[in-house]
């Protein structure tokens, strides 16, 4: 009986009031899609640490006959300059934070290079003697980074001690940056989501101030009166929500999966749908929240006895 | 039932106050007119039975609650016990008679059964029993003050408040209206009526309360609507005087002089 009596006063709200409820959904939409954006990306980012730091590595550079930077002076490095850097990585002080390391020689060095840039002209011009020798040394924690740099880069013969990571940062502050972006579009547009929620819920407030003014008088409890309205704010939110969690998991399913994918290669792993299936809830909740939340709000200064 | 000690109500940002130590106490079952000029506190006194309003001081004492420390969560069940009668009806204009009477039922929770029952009940007492199916707009002024009496009393409340209920209507139907507030007045609900209508009150005979400028001027049984005592007419010619003289013992409690 009450259920019944307050669903067919949702259901006459939303259609008194279509277009404000349409706007509604609309700016729910939109916002909540950016924010379901935001969280992909600090999720891609996650993956992506996890993936490229266990793979980053500290390379020493060995100095060659033409390098002039570093400890080098235009001479190679001897055999027993490497075999002194070698001793230091299997010394006590280094050897914990290492977990392995591979010796690259010219002809391996030059055999990747002819690798990377086989479409490119420079390949020709490249002999293995200009390219260095280098320890690749896999850390097992790659923060200790500074640590192997530190203690290797006065080393004679050593050009370079360089830590991948590096690279790697920039590409995720850049990421960050797009996350931050993401995150702040969307909690401007989750404000004027609140805000409109709120004039919606007081306009269909205002156009049932009879009914309300009656309830009131004969005693109807505040929360029979607030429950209608509540729900009609809560139900335009949530076809918002449902709307940013569809285009999330298509944004997921046809540009990253699909796009991103065959354009990258398996150069990285990217966010899938099972990522997409965690964020939609997540949109779900904070919508209908947001919305329950502003549309009490709205409603309580009917309910002042 | 109704008790007043010494209540003052003042609204924000005017200097007067709507009520001024008011004192007084009405007993169950008591039919009460509430008389004096616009403005002399009658909807203000009305209003804080209701507890729409607060009063700055004083206490107020309602069915054995005391309003001041009633918590504004339960003034809605509070309020379940009394009706309430406007001079503007306040019918739902898109609900039929029969619907605008089940809506106060509806709202506190009452069952679909027992609005079978209670609603044709309430309408066969008020005398519209086969227009059950009409809109508010389709019938007469009497006729939709009788639907909201039906509204008002339906769930059986101990007070039924009445503000200036004939106030729209003419006289011959106002006294059909009052026929009706008698009888439900027989049947053991205590009634508070705020009027200007001097025919009905005089006619009446009851119990009448005259304020002037938020104070009582006057509380006598079976009175008229106005006495003609000079005290009453220097009280209108001085609104701000300090003290009118104290009520009852002031006045003649004969309304012969009544016009």
């Amino acid at each position: 009986m009450r259920l019944g009596l307050i669903l067919g006063e949702v259901a006459n709200g939303l259609r008194r009031n279509v277009s404000m409820v349409v706007s509604v959904v609309l700016v729910t939409f939109i916002s909540l899609t950016f924010v379901g954006a935001a969280i992909l990306l600090q999720m891609q980012i996650g993956q992506m640490k996890g993936y490229w730091y266990d793979r980053a590595q500290v390379a020493v550079y060995m100095c060659t006959a033409v390098d002039t930077t570093g400890n080098c002076t235009q001479t190679a490095a001897t055999q027993a300059q490497i075999d002194a850097v070698e001793a230091q990585l299997q010394s006590a002080a280094l050897a914990p934070y290492i977990e392995r390391y591979e010796f690259e020689t010219h002809e391996q060095a030059y055999a990747n290079f002819q690798d990377q840039f086989a479409d490119s002209p420079i390949a020709a011009f490249v002999t293995p003697e200009t390219l260095n020798e280098s320890f690749r040394v896999n850390l097992i924690n790659p923060a200790d980074a500074d640590i192997l740099i530190e203690s290797l880069s006065g080393a004679a013969g050593v050009q370079n001690v360089e830590d991948q990571r590096g690279y790697l940062d920039q590409i995720f502050s850049v990421l960050n940056a797009a996350s931050y972006t993401a995150i702040g579009v969307a909690a401007l547009m989750l404000i004027a989501a609140v805000l409109l929620i709120a004039t919606t819920i007081r306009l269909s407030a205002f156009s049932r101030r009879r009914e309300l003014g009656i309830m009131r008088l004969v005693g109807a409890s505040n929360r029979f009166i607030q429950t209608p309205f509540i729900l009609e704010g809560v139900f335009a939110a949530l076809i918002g929500s449902l709307l940013a969690g569809a285009a999330i998991v298509a944004i997921v399913q046809f540009f990253v999966q699909g796009y991103l994918q065959s354009t990258l290669q398996a150069t990285t792993t990217l966010v899938g749908l099972s990522d997409a299936v965690v964020v939609v809830p997540i949109l779900v909740v904070v919508g209908a929240a947001l919305a329950a939340a502003s549309a009490g709000v709205a409603i309580s200064r009917y309910l002042k006895v | 039932m109704i008790r007043f000690d010494s209540v003052t109500k003042a609204y924000a940002g005017t200097s007067r106050p709507a009520l001024n130590g008011v004192s007084l106490e009405i007993l169950k079952g008591e039919f009460v007119f509430l008389v004096g000029a616009s403005g002399s506190g009658k909807s203000s006194f009305l209003r804080l039975i209701l507890k729409e309003e607060t009063p700055t001081k004083g206490q107020i004492h309602v069915l054995g609650q005391h309003l001041n420390a009633l918590p504004s969560r339960k003034v809605p069940y509070f309020r379940r016990n009394l009706g309430v009668v406007f001079q503007d009806f306040r019918l739902l204009p898109n609900k039929t008679v029969f619907d605008n009477v089940a809506f106060t039922l509806q709202v506190i929770g009452k069952s679909r059964g027992f609005i079978q029952e209670a609603v044709p009940d309430a309408l066969k007492m008020v005398g519209l029993a086969g227009k059950s199916n009409r809109f508010p707009h389709e019938l007469s002024g009497g006729e939709q003050q009788r639907v909201a009496i039906a509204r008002a009393v339906v769930n059986k409340p101990a007070i039924l408040l009445a503000d200036e209920p004939t106030g729209n209507l003419d006289p011959a139907t106002s006294a059909g209206i009052m026929t009706l507030l008698e009888r439900i007045n027989l049947g053991g609900t205590t009634v508070v009526m705020a009027t200007h209508d001097a025919g009905i009150v005089d006619q009446m005979k009851r119990r009448v309360i005259e304020l002037i400028s938020g104070q009582i001027v006057r509380d006598e049984r079976q009175g008229g609507y106005q006495t003609q005592a000079v005290p009453t007419v220097q009280g209108f010619a001085r609104p701000d005087a300090p003290t009118p003289a104290p009520s009852t013992s002031a006045f003649p409690l004969s309304t012969e002089v009544a016009p």
